[in-house]
């Protein structure tokens, strides 16, 4: 073989697996990479989208942004709504998983609840938002319920009052979301070797420090994994918190979400709704990275 | 066997084809988005269109349409890019941005070379001086009346100033029954209730909230109404969950008995008879301040329409325009909307043949139009920004004075 043949041949293998790649890696940049950096480019620029010859704006959107209380307001409600979710979606998920998963239920009771249980799943956002916003209308079940038991004195407006809007929302977001626990956790129980519970048994270890001792760090991956996956997908809510509040009263519900959505919607300030959806971007590829070093990692 | 043309053919060929091709050359083809073609019954505004390229032969129009939300998401990137359609359907919330990008083009000149009569229109929307757009169809906004509870509250003279709204909503309530003298719907989702449930209380006394073409919400008419809708919540005659309440649900209240009193849009009467045949409501305008005499204000929400300025074919563009704002299409197109005229001389048949039609119309008679949301810039985000003080008026946490004032200063920075 000559030396241009060998060249030939080699730079062949070299280019064949950029060639298998190729596919994958144009959907990746036309879908994914080219609308990023695109946003990213119209938070650098004055009336982006709306002008033809849009000018060099530097931080100034940025700068904007950072100094609106609203912003603010918006980030700490999408940490109060994300934090609560997470925690609440993997604690509910957890008890339920283990009622599900316990041999002291009813085989049929358990079928039964296991189809209960993971109902809310199976709602798309809109349907969830509709039916907690006629629960929690001030003449709904909700309210007539709990005043009937006692418990509230008069209507209160759930959605409607500052004091309550956010926590509302954040309620239905973790009657929404605590499925996707139950079904990980359900799955890393029934994988855990049941070894373990007889030598604790052996040992005469109660039900709760089999729990802390041997269920909890065995399924630690699993909650990891899914809490991280949990708070990047719970950060980025909308359409519940939009159809239930629009981010009202006054700014109660406002998230980082709804805050972009009426900047580019509402106010047709594109470019500052960028800037705000690059601080998105920013932190939830924050959280992704965690994310990829935690499986790495492992 | 062998296949020969025959000059004879060559020569009908090519005389067909040249002839095909001239007439395609001659035709000129409009583009019209709007988002009435899905809002109006299967078919007919395509017909009101094959009428007029049979009235206008060598002009052809296809029509763009959408859902409302579509189309205003279309038309805003169409002005960024220069590709908006020749003749477009505009709301008047957003002739200002559009007029911003130089997206619309002035029909003065237009109106002038045709010697078009301004008078048979009932507005033009002008911004900076531009003519930019006509409302060819209005659905006006008066005040409903739920005439089974108004009779058993013993509301026997329908409200005509705010002080009688005020007392026949009193009258109305009982709350114990989920039973209110009003609806609100402040939902930050969709603002529009500050236009409509709101500013239509100003409007309607003869009064304005601009004052040289500037906000002028610190004056007494804003003012005055923001003191008279706290009275109203004050007084506990408003449904509650108003910061969330939609105009869906507002609707729903109305037609399901829970409410006495909403103002809406005419175009709603159908749905609520569908809703509930039952229902036994009348219209009136809405009231106004003590011993105002004058013309009431009637809040209305509008089908509009434009000419690009982008447009190759204005001519043919200002043709279709002159054609959907003449006497007789004008009124095919309202009555088959249910809305009122955009050309004062038409009149639908719907207001000879419906009671509740007939006596709005009456009100629009007497009244006249007024949205002065129309041609301000982001009027949503005016809205928004109105919206937020006024929650927090009712809330407690500001007085309506400072309500107004907030608002002033949010609006201003916009202008």
């Amino acid at each position: 073989m000559t030396r241009q043949k060998r060249s030939h041949h080699r730079l062949k293998r070299a280019v064949a697996p950029y060639l298998y790649l190729s596919p994958s890696l144009l959907i990746i940049g036309l879908l994914m990479l080219l609308p990023m950096v695109t946003v990213i480019g119209y938070s650098f620029q004055n009336s982006a989208v709306l002008r033809r010859d849009p000018t060099f704006a530097g931080l100034k959107h940025y700068q904007a942004i950072f100094a609106d209380p609203v912003f603010w307001a918006s980030l700490w409600h999408t940490l109060y709504f994300t934090c609560m979710s997470v925690v609440f979606h993997m604690t509910i998920g957890m008890v339920f998983a283990l009622m599900l998963n316990s041999d002291r239920i009813n085989p049929t009771l358990r079928n039964i609840l296991r189809v209960l249980y993971i109902l809310p799943w199976l709602f798309t956002a809109v349907i969830i938002a509709v039916i907690w916003r006629l629960l929690l209308e001030p003449n709904g079940v909700v309210n007539s319920v709990l005043m009937q038991m006692g418990i509230i004195g008069s209507k209160v407006e759930w959605f409607s009052s500052p004091a309550t809007a956010l926590h509302a929302v954040t309620f239905a977001n973790i009657w929404a979301g605590y499925p996707l626990f139950m079904v990980s956790l359900l799955a890393g129980l029934q994988g855990i070797p049941r070894d373990f519970y007889e030598a604790a048994d052996i040992d005469g270890a109660k039900a709760y420090q089999k729990l802390i001792f041997i269920t909890i760090p065995q399924l630690m991956p699993i909650i990891i994994s899914i809490s991280l996956l949990d708070f990047i997908w719970t950060m980025q809510v909308f359409p519940l918190i939009w159809i239930t509040t629009g981010g009202g009263p006054i700014y109660s519900t406002e998230v980082l979400s709804t805050y972009t959505y009426k900047l580019a919607f509402s106010s047709y300030n594109l470019s500052q709704a960028s800037a705000s959806a690059v601080v998105i971007l920013l932190i939830s590829l924050g959280l992704t990275l965690l994310y990829i070093r935690y499986q790495k990692a492992r | 066997m062998m296949f020969r043309i025959q000059p004879a053919m060559l020569k009908i060929a090519a005389a067909a084809w040249l002839l095909g091709a001239t007439g395609a050359m001659a035709d000129t083809t409009l583009e019209f988005t709007q988002w009435w073609e899905p809002e109006l019954p299967a078919g007919s505004l395509r017909a009101i269109m094959n009428d007029f390229e049979a009235a206008n032969p060598g002009i052809k129009v296809t029509l763009v349409s959408g859902p409302y939300a579509t189309t205003r998401d279309q038309i805003s990137v169409g002005a960024a890019t220069g590709t908006l359609s020749d003749v477009v359907g505009l709301d008047g919330a957003w002739v200002n941005n559009l007029n911003a990008q130089n997206a619309l083009a002035d029909m003065n000149p237009m109106m002038d070379a045709s010697g078009f009569d301004k008078t048979q229109v009932a507005d033009i929307i002008k911004v900076d001086g531009k003519a930019v757009m006509f409302p060819v169809a209005s659905f006006v906004y008066p005040v409903f009346v739920n005439m089974d509870l108004a009779a058993q509250a013993g509301v026997t003279k329908l409200p005509s100033t705010r002080a009688e709204f005020l007392e026949a909503a009193k009258k109305m309530t009982h709350a114990d029954k989920n039973q209110y003298g009003w609806v609100l719907p402040l939902s930050l989702q969709t603002p529009s209730g500050v236009q409509n449930d709101l500013m239509s209380w100003v409007w309607a006394s003869g009064q304005s909230m601009m004052a040289d073409g500037k906000p002028a919400l610190e004056g007494k008419p804003v003012v005055d109404m923001l003191t008279f809708v706290k009275s109203l919540n004050d007084a506990g005659v408003i449904s509650p969950g108003i910061a969330t309440k939609t105009e869906q649900e507002k609707v729903e209240e109305f037609v399901n008995d829970r409410v006495g009193m909403m103002i809406d849009s005419l175009a709603h009467v159908n749905l609520i008879r569908e809703r509930n045949p039952k229902l036994n409501f009348d219209l009136i305008p809405v009231p106004v301040v003590e011993n105002y005499n004058g013309k009431r204000g009637l809040p209305y929400a509008s089908w509009g329409i434009g000419i690009s300025a982008a447009s190759k074919h204005q001519e043919e563009a200002w043709k279709l325009v002159q054609y959907l704002m003449s006497e007789k299409v004008n009124a095919k197109l309202v009555s088959l909307a249910n809305a009122f005229p955009g050309n004062v001389n038409a009149k639908p048949d719907f207001v000879t043949s419906d009671k509740a039609f007939a006596k709005a119309f009456e009100i629009y008679k007497t009244g006249y139009l007024a949205n002065e949301f129309t041609g301000l810039p982001v009027a949503e985000d005016l809205m928004t920004k109105f919206d937020v003080e006024a929650q927090k008026m009712l809330a407690g946490e500001q007085s309506p004075e400072q309500a107004a004032a907030n608002a002033q200063k949010g609006w201003m920075a916009k202008f």
